[in-house]
């Protein structure tokens, strides 16, 4: 929600950001303050998601130009894991698996990283088991899925919901959701949003990437951003989603 | 003193004089003689022409004459608590470590020289295991000072622990670990074999280990090779299986300056199964070299196999895996596959598969990969928090556990895995 005086988490400026030497960001401005949910739509190839790569630190990408500072630091000077030991969450578009970790060591091993980084008690199995429990309440998760491989064997929607678990645990100051509701089935798609809402509060903020209008529909903005061409070429309130929904987005780019 | 390869086999080849039965005294001459004329593989050996073994051939080994005393304490970091436990000290039988009281009716498990006379040893000893065509083999039943006899006749739970200790000597020591293992008809157990050394010894241990399995037994053998990174280990494992038998061998390769282990499986009788599971884990210049066959000799077999091997540093693994499809075994069912892990730009893998079928009712796969770290994996695990070497490590421990939680011994898990994580971590200079 908005409110005046929120504090500034991420203020990103005039980014220029290439892959492979090819420049996809053209100039990217967005100022994200806490409590604030922002949705960033755009057709394919419109630099959506690279725009949330390059937050989160994707080592494929290259800042070119600009700036992007995250609670008053220098993003770009910050590895990835500062970046998340700092609070901010990448939910990745295609949830990679990896074998021969489960899931519950996955989630414990980075929870107890970030105490470490926050000056806090790290967690003991037992204890961590404890607040697993409430914590896959908010995804509706099956437990059997703690102690299977991370996303091995998992659905579409297992996967993404599995994203949300780990963005509840480590609960994250800025998560940028990179399509978390691309391949979701309507079911799946009601949980995951749920899950998303109820972890939002007034200091922290949620960075929804999307192609699609019906993820905002469960999990409603404050600011809808198109972008086109590299840009963020149109802002305004939820029912700019609407809008791109029954015109499509091609008078956007002939206005761009 | 540096050796050229001709001296450090003719200093091998004097090996001590050992006393022995008359039934063996033959088998040794044989295989004596055999090894005279073998000679040191070289690289036109088409089964060594990946291996190094020059290193091996710098040094000047000896027999051991005289043996070391180890205390309990020193052998305690390798214990497997409740296991039945014979323990050897450079090839020496040391029963004051070793414990046989958890053994129950139905396993005798003794030294080799102590049970000379039994029908089971005389009956299976250098049957299976051929020295013929094979050097290490044939200085192993020559020069074998003793070794493990384990006899299972019914079911058991308790699992049998041969450790073989190398102890640092003043000169490079030769070392000759001996196994063999029946399995009766509708036996169970687990087998494992273990070797380690201490304090940065130059030790050479070539070992034989013979496994005899009866119709319907089942064994799960274990073979950890966790040898000084200064040693040699060359070992050799023959296995035979009856009808409706099943051996599954969990082998581990983390020790040694130059390993290699040949491991040859017989499918002799209708229906047996062999599952076969590998993990080569080095570093630094370490080379690791696994070689099996599996020979499916009767109708209705089935074979499975995963070997893995990691390579950091500089290091070497080599994969080779035979399989076999004998005329006449229709309905084989055989399945490979061979996963490696690069973990830095100047680690060699090679990997070969090879099947031999000379039959057409078959079903065989086979697949072969060679990686390095995800980069997705790492990428996502880095913004979860993980530094890059955390993340590497978890990786890298991820590959290997696959192979390690195979083995149904949870103490020994857990301890392989500290080992792993150490590995991987550095810790031991394995790293990078």
């Amino acid at each position: 929600m908005i409110k005046e005086g929120s504090k500034t988490l991420l203020e990103v400026k005039n980014l220029h950001a290439a892959v492979e030497g090819v420049e996809i960001l053209k100039g990217v401005d967005l100022t994200v303050r806490a409590g604030e949910v922002h949705a960033i739509m755009g057709i394919n190839g419109s630099g959506k998601s690279t725009f949330s790569k390059v937050l989160a630190g994707h080592p494929d990408y290259t800042v070119t130009g600009g700036t992007a500072t995250f609670e008053g630091k220098d993003l770009f000077s910050l590895e990835p894991e500062e970046r998340a030991r700092a609070g901010l969450f990448l939910a990745f578009q295609y949830p990679v698996e990896i074998p021969g970790v489960s899931n519950s060591a996955l989630l414990r091993l980075a929870y107890n990283t970030l105490q470490n980084e926050r000056g806090l008690e790290e967690l003991d199995p037992l204890e961590f088991e404890d607040l697993l429990e409430e914590k896959i309440k908010v995804v509706e998760m099956d437990p059997r899925f703690l102690s299977r491989s991370v996303n091995e064997g998992f659905s579409g929607g297992e996967k993404k919901r599995n994203e949300i678990l780990q963005m509840a645990v480590l609960e994250p100051k800025l998560a940028i959701l990179d399509e978390t509701d691309s391949g979701l089935d309507i079911d799946a798609l009601r949980i995951v949003a749920s899950g998303v809402n109820q972890l939002l509060t007034p200091d922290n903020a949620v960075i929804m990437v999307t192609h699609y209008q019906r993820l905002l529909n469960y999990i409603v903005p404050d600011y809808v951003h198109v972008m086109s061409g590299g840009r963020i070429v149109k802002t305004g309130g939820k029912e700019l989603a609407l809008e791109l929904e029954a015109r499509g987005y091609d008078w956007l780019k002939a206005a761009a | 003193m540096t050796m050229t390869k001709e001296q450090c086999f003719e200093q091998l080849l004097l090996g001590k004089t050992i006393k022995s039965e008359s039934w063996l005294a033959p088998i040794r001459d044989k295989a004596g003689e055999r090894a005279q004329a073998l000679n040191f593989p070289t690289a036109r050996h088409d089964d060594w022409r990946l291996t190094d073994l020059s290193p091996l051939f710098q040094h000047d080994f000896h027999p051991v004459d005289s043996y070391a005393s180890l205390s309990p304490a020193d052998i305690d970091a390798l214990l497997i608590p409740g296991s039945i436990r014979l323990v050897f000290v450079d090839g020496s039988f040391a029963s004051s470590l070793s414990d046989l009281k958890p053994a129950g009716a139905g396993v005798t498990v003794s030294s080799l020289v102590e049970r000379s006379g039994d029908a089971q040893v005389e009956a299976n000893f250098a049957r299976l295991a051929d020295f013929e065509q094979d050097t290490f083999a044939a200085l192993n039943t020559r020069f074998f000072e003793d070794g493990a006899f384990v006899h299972v006749t019914s079911e058991t739970a308790v699992p049998i622990h041969i450790l073989n200790v190398a102890t640092k000597r003043e000169t490079p020591s030769a070392i000759y670990p001996r196994c063999l293992i029946v399995m009766a008809a509708n036996s169970l157990a687990t087998v494992i074999e273990d070797f380690a050394g201490q304090n940065d010894g130059i030790n050479f241990s070539s070992a034989v280990t013979e496994v005899v399995l009866g119709e319907d037994a089942q064994l799960h053998h274990v073979r950890v090779q966790r040898e000084e990174k200064s040693a040699f280990h060359i070992g050799h494992c023959a296995v035979e299986a009856a009808s409706g038998s099943v051996y599954t061998s969990t082998s581990l390769a983390f020790g040694a300056r130059v390993s290699r282990h040949d491991l040859h499986v017989t499918l002799r009788g209708e229906g047996a199964e062999a599952t076969l599971n590998g993990l080569a884990l080095i570093g630094g210049r370490q080379i690791a070299d696994t070689h099996t066959r599996i020979d499916h000799a009767s109708p209705r077999c089935i074979s499975r196999q995963l070997h893995k091997c990691i390579a950091d540093g500089a290091a070497h693994a080599i994969f080779s895996g035979k399989i076999m499809v004998r005329e006449g075994a229709s309905g084989t069912d055989s399945a490979q596959s061979s996963r490696n892990l690069l973990l830095s730009g100047k680690a060699h893998i090679d990997t070969q598969p090879q099947l031999e079928i000379f039959n057409d009712d078959v079903s065989c796969k086979h697949g072969a990969t060679i990686g390095q770290i995800d980069a997705d994996a790492l990428f996502f695990l880095k913004s979860r928090g993980f530094s890059e070497e955390q993340a590497r490590n978890l990786l890298t421990h991820a590959f290997a556990a696959e192979i390690i939680d195979r083995i149904p011994v949870p103490s020994l898990v857990e301890s392989l895995d500290r080992t792993i994580l150490e590995r991987v971590n550095g810790a031991d200079g394995a790293g990078k």
